[in-house]
């Protein structure tokens, strides 16, 4: 039967081949000119004259005497120092993922379980959380910020992320402690375990799908934002994707718009490896909360 | 659960949801109230070589005093949210006598910042949203359809746009779309005009910003339907074939159904989240010719002399509402489907 419902007409299999290619070309080819750019000069990979010299490399051949010039990254890590933003981005990162987890399965464990009425407002109102604009709660913080001299350090940009990010984080574990069956923890409290033995002895081994594919979430939320990183932190303390932002306007008058392009190529690495690894769970996890409804 | 586990399993996410989240909220509507030191001006005399003059300067010391001692400023009442930068009632109520007509009412309104912002970060949700979805949908019928061993390649060049940092994945866009770009010059080539540049025209910005947005979103939507698809009933399938259903019929009498729930879904991330657009802007410098909400209250944040923390929190507060009005509807489906459960 289902040999039926595949079976196409070539004239419909053609369109869905074109189709198909057509949006693969639109969503890798960018990333991959990039890629190739990147180690070209600025005259190769923004020609007037001929689009064709991005590819051979013809410019870059006459002024370093290679196909391939290393120099825009060179120019990024070295002489603009981003391998400095990028150790805080790592710093920031691997902390906002670690701290909302923690604060997160607690929260969502609970969540899950509780059952009363109180539980299904504090959702609600983390849903509302959720849909504010992340600019419009910065304009709140910085004042005090100020004020209390906490501005412009990487501890604060990260309790801050943390806390913008636990709306979402609560909603995908607890809908990933709904799926653990209650009578698991409910047999170890009859068994005399109080709630949080019985959390930690019985359901910590066993939810670590939804942790990691949570994690993984939380960690491009973290990596991917500009917002709360561009506003609250200190030039000497900015991490990678503020950099960028900050190359724009000096390289352009330079002249050395590849170090903003190798920094650009250097920053989408990581995520790059991310979805090589974790494909599946990303998956899972868009769906996760859409197949509850 | 008990009532007191519950809180005391809750406390920690709660008190960081209160301190960076509520609180900021009440105090952004503080600062919306408030305005700006004037600075202190002090008569000196000034004497040259041609006699002496008195003048009024601005008292450095005393205006930094005044400052440290009241940071948030003086009070204003409303008078933030109606002056020129926010609701701009005046200019509204002047352009509303003196304009000819609605097309030009409209221009008006739209040359006042704040709406401005506001035409682009609606036109924006409305246009962009609807697309992701109806996109999201063809790439998923299409990927479906594809032999095994090459879904799992496309599903992971699908993923590219969205995971990419938006800052990151637009500024690659305005790289190739730049006039010496490899898009911008095929463009220049294509419609034999040396001059044509995309940054130059506000329509053509406009148009680019939204290409981002769909690109950017819509392999969430194509992710979220390709799950659906899997978990089409195979029998309302095989009945409709029965029943003579031609393969559009059994899409739009089967399939679409089966995916409705999917597609609330996604419209409400969407919405949520292309109202707050904002990257692309700073990526694509596209401020001459559209700013959103997030944008204005960001560039009141971070300008280079001083900040405007009473005009940040005006526009944040009318965003804030704006999100609200988004929302309700959301919120009373969520609500009636909660109480239907308990009944």
């Amino acid at each position: 039967m289902s040999d039926i419902i595949h079976r196409r007409s070539p004239v419909l299999n053609t369109i869905i081949w074109g189709l198909v290619l057509i949006w693969i070309i639109a969503a890798g080819f960018p990333f991959l000119w990039t890629l190739w750019g990147s180690f070209k000069v600025q005259g190769d990979f923004f020609s007037k004259a001929d689009w064709t010299n991005a590819v051979y490399g013809v410019r870059t051949h006459i002024e370093t005497g290679s196909m391939f010039t290393g120099k825009g990254y060179y120019g990024a890590w070295i002489t603009k120092e981003f391998w400095f933003a990028a150790l805080n981005t790592g710093m920031v990162v691997v902390s906002v993922v670690f701290i909302s987890l923690t604060l997160g399965t607690l929260g969502g464990y609970a969540l899950a379980r509780s059952g009363k009425k109180y539980a299904f407002y504090f959702l609600m109102l983390a849903l509302v959380f959720r849909a504010m604009p992340h600019i419009t709660l910065v304009s709140g913080y910085l004042l005090p910020f100020f004020e209390w001299n906490i501005w412009g350090y990487l501890p604060t940009a990260i309790i801050v992320m943390v806390a913008i990010n636990q709306p979402f984080t609560l909603w995908m574990l607890h809908s990933f402690f709904l799926n653990i069956p209650k009578d698991l923890d409910e047999s170890a409290m009859v068994d005399g375990c109080t709630r949080f033995q019985a959390f930690r002895h019985v359901i910590v081994p066993v939810m670590w799908p939804g942790v990691v594919t949570t994690g993984l979430f939380s960690f491009l939320l973290a990596y991917n934002d500009f917002t709360v990183t561009a506003t609250l932190l200190s030039q000497a303390n900015q991490t990678m994707v503020p950099k960028i932002a900050s190359f724009l306007g000096t390289t352009q008058t330079e002249g050395n718009v590849m170090f903003a392009v190798a920094a650009v190529v250097s920053a989408t690495a990581p995520l790059f490896v991310l979805i090589l690894f974790f494909q599946r769970q990303i998956v899972s996890g868009l769906t996760a909360g859409a197949v509850k409804g | 659960m008990k009532n007191r586990t519950f809180f005391w399993f809750i406390l920690p996410s709660l008190i960081t949801m209160l301190l960076f989240i509520a609180l900021p909220i009440v105090s952004v509507a503080v600062q919306s109230m408030h305005i700006e030191h004037e600075a202190v001006m002090v008569e000196v005399e000034n004497c040259g070589p041609f006699g002496c003059k008195k003048e009024l300067q601005i008292d450095v010391e005393e205006t930094a005093k005044l400052k440290e001692e009241r940071p948030l400023g003086q009070f204003n009442g409303i008078g933030t949210y109606t002056n020129r930068n926010h609701l701009a009632f005046i200019e509204i109520g002047l352009a509303l006598q003196s304009s000819n007509g609605f097309l030009d009412f409209i221009s008006k309104a739209l040359n006042l910042p704040f709406y401005r912002a506001l035409a682009f970060t609606l036109t924006y949700t409305f246009i962009v949203t609807p697309l992701v979805i109806f996109f999201g949908f063809i790439i998923a019928l299409g990927v479906n359809t594809l032999p095994k061993r090459i879904k799992g390649p496309t599903i992971f060049i699908s993923l590219l746009p969205m995971i990419v940092t938006p800052l990151i994945g637009s500024l690659i866009l305005f790289w190739m779309i730049d006039a010496n770009g490899i898009l911008g010059s095929a463009l220049q080539r294509i419609f034999d005009d040396p001059n044509l540049s995309l940054k130059a025209s506000p329509a053509l910005t406009w148009i680019m910003l939204m290409v981002y947005g769909v690109w950017h979103s819509a392999p969430f939507a194509f992710i979220v339907f390709y799950a659906g698809l899997q978990t089409v009933p195979g029998d309302t399938m095989e009945a409709a074939m029965i029943d003579g259903a031609s393969r559009w019929e059994r899409t739009r009498y089967v399939v679409l159904p089966h995916l409705m729930p999917l597609t609330v879904f996604i419209l409400l991330i969407q919405l949520m989240d292309n109202f707050r657009v904002f990257e692309p802007i700073v990526s694509f410098s596209a401020q001459a010719s559209a700013t959103s909400l997030s944008w204005i209250i960001y560039n009141d944040l971070v300008g280079t002399e001083s900040q405007f923390f009473g005009s940040a929190g005006a526009t944040s507060v009318l965003t804030i509402i704006g999100v609200g009005i988004l929302l309700i509807p959301v919120l009373i489906r969520t609500w009636r489907d909660f109480n239907q459960k308990v009944v």
